[in-house]
């Protein structure tokens, strides 16, 4: 049995000592001495949280099934296990081998959200790596960024040797072959870096330079040697059907957010909601085929034992063979005590009849994302769904027997009105209207209850609002408080909750994902002051950020407060996603006129996707 | 058909808490394809039930939990099947199929053996005679031993004389270990640490709870005739 890298009396101390153990079924474990390449996959947050997330799994099972890789997973310690490693020295680990990741050949880290940045940090200072590549020396591992916050990744381009852009499953073959051969013959890191550079979907920072002009925004990106690509190029995958998926994921012992078989049904999304990044850089919708996934079905129910299996995607409703999928998931294992569980659908006829058979209806609620109140603003962000479809939606399901309503919207949008604000809490006012229309008293389970949440809006790289302006926190907590009195003014108000987001942090994701170079000090700044889990809010210490920032001469509402110019070099720029900068300018415009473009499968809109060959694109064109 | 099942728990899988263990199990359930009963309703759960959790940071060679089953594969077939899907740690030693009107293993607990040892690393602090002799004066030759056990909500007075059957100790490589067959269960519960901690702080000797490794050794069931017991491993009947 593996010898344990913490002591009997750290473990007996710290609390759920199962994060740090291993061991869990279906985890791999091999003989180092056998294997040319160790790889250590770290998710910078909590065990929990980690070990939920798809990406990391599909990663970890096809590193592992390359005979001469092994791949382990690594997790951020939680503050209380953080500061005994600290104070007694002892490194951060593999899970599967307890060993130093400090002696691994790469340290690969998903990046999600951007309030994870200085958890980043941690686990390199816990692994006693340099902070700052440029400070890693022959005997240190190399550390790969990936996952959706590297479409922005110059905030922490500082801390990274290399960044992977786009999909896992591509490029990381080539990588290892050239990183064997390399070593063989002894080449040094840097040289590696340079050659690495040249595989597709490969950024190395430290190879490009960016110069600035007075007003603080970007005067030239380029790299430095001419042998290095200009543009970086997203990587995909193009038959999603054979794609590689992990038919024994691994099965934690303690209770993970996702504590389910999760089946991934397509990647992408036809939808094309302009404030929506994954809606655009997973681009072109891509699907996995329907007998794929019931075999998928079986065997990852019976390789993990869950009782629960859930659909993946970003729209599960435009799956095009999903009501085949569904009514297979529950006449074959509905009966076997496996529940099905069904987020992002649609809520139709179909839908509601299926979660009529998959919930319990008294305890199950509904839940709405229109984004934004009023029609026009839904016109100005492409989200298509009108009141008309919601209201006849809620009304259906009413008559079903439910009475739980959930509602998703953003506040701060571009354009955005406090017409638009007052919209949000009227269209909860109308469906509890249209409740007590629909159910008679007699029917009726004591009052509907409708739960409005609302996040402030943060523009992201690669959207049609990448040019966005955002607002203080104050301004957001004002339109928040707007919301919230309209609810108060309305007939149905003890029918409709509101939940409204923090607004500190929204301001703080705004500058660390439209960010640049600049800001990677402010991050480090943070950490070295003590900032650890800033996704947490008990944690996240706004006066924190700010003081970096002060001390780091940075101002940061240079970020967040400008309406970018439609000329100006974005410190993205340099990623190809496939997506045109032109696309996005025009999806800019027309949401600026109010203007609605149709879905990928109603029209081309000319995106640029068509280029990778595949999937909605040349859908029914065979 | 009720179904008893006992297994070990060693190594790393001693941090791994009781609630987890059950999770844990119901999976396994589910991989070994053991034709487990739900309960009715609208989210059912499995027909599963332990004898007596057992706290984090201690191993066992004797723990239990009842099922109900629709159909069973036979004794060897279903510890197969089930230790096929095992992680290293937890391994399944018995399989038994129990009279329809048994009581599950939760209600009859009555006794425990544990086995506590010294971790390679720390001090042993007396020697095993020391320990016997203290043992003797504190313990076997006494009338009673009061010892006060703090609970959530309050403080309770327990008399370890009628509860502790048995308190021994043995050298095993050449350091001390003890043994004690304790009260357990759902009224009486005593636990390991509680004892010898008692018999160190008579000997003004400190416990340090880190140096040493607790180890549940079996888990029984009261006997027909008075401080008699019959392990839960020993009921029930094996399938062919």
């Amino acid at each position: 049995m593996t010898k344990l890298a913490l002591s009997d009396e750290i473990l007996m101390k710290i609390d759920k000592p199962a994060r740090y153990i291993g061991n869990e079924l279906n985890s791999i474990k091999k003989d180092k001495e056998k294997v040319a390449i160790r790889f250590a996959m770290c998710f910078p947050d909590v065990y929990e949280i980690g070990m939920s997330h798809l990406g990391i799994q599909i990663l970890y099972d096809m590193f592992n099934k390359m005979e001469d890789v092994w791949c382990e997973r690594v997790y951020s310690p939680w503050p209380d296990l953080h500061k005994i490693m600290k104070e007694e020295q002892i490194p951060l680990f593999g899970l599967e081998s307890q060993e130093p990741i400090k002696d691994f050949d790469f340290l690969g880290i998903t990046i999600q959200y951007e309030m994870c940045y200085t958890n980043i940090l941690q686990v390199l200072d816990l692994s006693q790596i340099p902070l700052l590549a440029s400070k890693r020396t022959e005997e240190h591992p190399i550390v790969i960024g990936g996952g959706p916050c590297t479409y922005n990744p110059e905030p922490i381009a500082d801390f990274f040797d290399l960044f992977y852009m786009g999909e896992g499953e591509i490029s990381y073959q080539t990588l290892f072959d050239l990183y064997k051969d390399m070593k063989k013959r002894g080449a040094s890191r840097k040289d590696f870096l340079h050659e690495v550079s040249k595989i597709p979907g490969i950024y190395v920072p430290s190879l490009y330079e960016v110069s600035y002009k007075n007003d603080g925004t970007i005067e030239n990106f380029a790299p430095i040697y001419e042998d290095v690509p200009k543009t970086v190029q997203k990587q995909l995958v193009m038959d999603m059907t054979s794609a590689v998926y992990p038919e024994a994921p691994v099965v934690p012992f303690i209770k993970a957010t996702q504590d389910r078989v999760v089946l991934e049904i397509q990647r992408g999304c036809i939808r094309g909601c302009r404030f929506c990044q994954a809606g655009m850089v997973y681009r072109p919708t891509r699907e996995k085929d329907v007998e794929r996934l019931k075999d998928l079905a079986y065997k990852m129910l019976k390789s993990t034992g869950h009782e629960e299996i859930s659909l993946s995607s970003l729209s599960s409703s435009d799956y095009s063979q999903l009501q085949e999928l569904v009514t297979f998931l529950i006449d074959e294992f509905k009966g076997k005590g496996v529940n099905i569980s069904l987020p992002s659908l649609r809520i139709d006829a179909f839908s509601l009849d299926v979660m009529s058979k998959v919930q319990d209806i008294r305890k199950s609620s509904l839940t709405f994302a229109p984004e934004a109140g009023s029609q026009r603003l839904r016109d100005v962000i492409n989200k298509g769904l009108t009141e008309e479809v919601i209201l006849d939606g809620a009304t259906q399901a009413f008559e079903g027997g439910w009475n739980k309503v959930k509602f998703y919207f953003m506040l701060g949008l571009p354009t955005e009105t406090e017409e638009d604000m007052k919209a949000i809490a009227e269209l909860a006012n109308e469906t509890a209207i249209r409740y007590y229309e629909t159910v008679p008293k007699e029917k009726r389970n004591g009052r509907c209850q409708i739960t409005i949440s609302t996040s402030f809006f943060v523009p992201k790289p690669f959207t049609p609002f990448q040019w966005a302006r955002m607002y203080t926190p104050e301004e957001y907590l004002r339109r928040a408080k707007i919301v919230n009195n309209t609810v108060h003014e309305q007939l149905n108000k003890k029918s409709i909750k509101y939940n409204w987001h923090e607004a500190d942090v929204t301001v703080l994701e705004g500058v660390l994902a439209r960010g640049d170079r600049k800001i990677g000090q402010a991050i480090l700044h943070v950490y070295e002051h003590g900032g650890i889990f800033d996704a947490w809010s008990e944690f996240f210490d706004y006066q924190r950020w700010l003081d970096a920032f002060t001390a780091c001469g940075i101002d940061y509402e240079f970020y967040t407060m400008r309406q970018r110019d439609l000329d100006e070099i974005f410190p993205w720029d340099f990623i190809d996603t496939g997506v045109s900068k032109e696309f996005l300018k025009r999806e800019w415009n027309n949401a600026m006129a109010e203007s609605v473009t149709p879905n990928c499968r109603m029209r081309c809109s000319g995106c640029g996707v068509k280029k990778f060959g595949g999937g909605v694109c040349y859908e029914n064109k065979n | 058909m009720k179904i008893r099942i006992k297994f070990r728990k060693y190594g790393v899988m001693k941090f791994i808490g009781h609630l987890d263990i059950m999770r844990y199990f119901q999976k396994a359930m589910r991989r070994a394809d053991i034709d487990i009963c739900y309960s009715t309703g609208f989210s059912p759960h499995m027909i599963m039930s332990f004898a007596a959790p057992l706290g984090v940071g201690i191993t066992s060679d004797g723990e239990y939990f009842d099922i109900e089953v629709n159909s069973t594969k036979s004794t060897a077939k279903a510890i197969k099947a089930l230790n096929d899907t095992m992680v290293e740690g937890v391994e399944v030693c018995g399989y038994v199929l129990l009279p329809d009107n048994a009581k599950t293993a939760m209600s009859i607990v009555a006794a425990a053996d544990y086995e506590l040892s010294f971790k390679d690393g720390y001090d042993v602090p007396a020697t095993k005679e020391a320990f016997e002799a203290a043992i003797d004066e504190f313990f076997i030759n006494a009338k009673e031993v009061l010892i006060t056990k703090q609970t959530k909500k309050s403080e309770k007075t327990m008399d370890l004389k009628s509860l502790v059957y048995n308190f021994s100790v043995r050298e095993k490589e050449g350091k001390p270990v003890f043994y004690l067959k304790l009260s357990t269960g759902s009224t009486d519960n005593v636990k390991p640490e509680l004892v010898v901690e008692a018999l160190f702080d008579y000997m003004g000797l400190t416990y340090n709870s880190s140096a040493i490794q607790i180890h549940r050794i079996d888990v029984y069931a009261a006997g027909d005739t008075p401080n008699s017991f019959i392990s839960l491993g020993d009921m029930g009947n094996v399938i062919s």
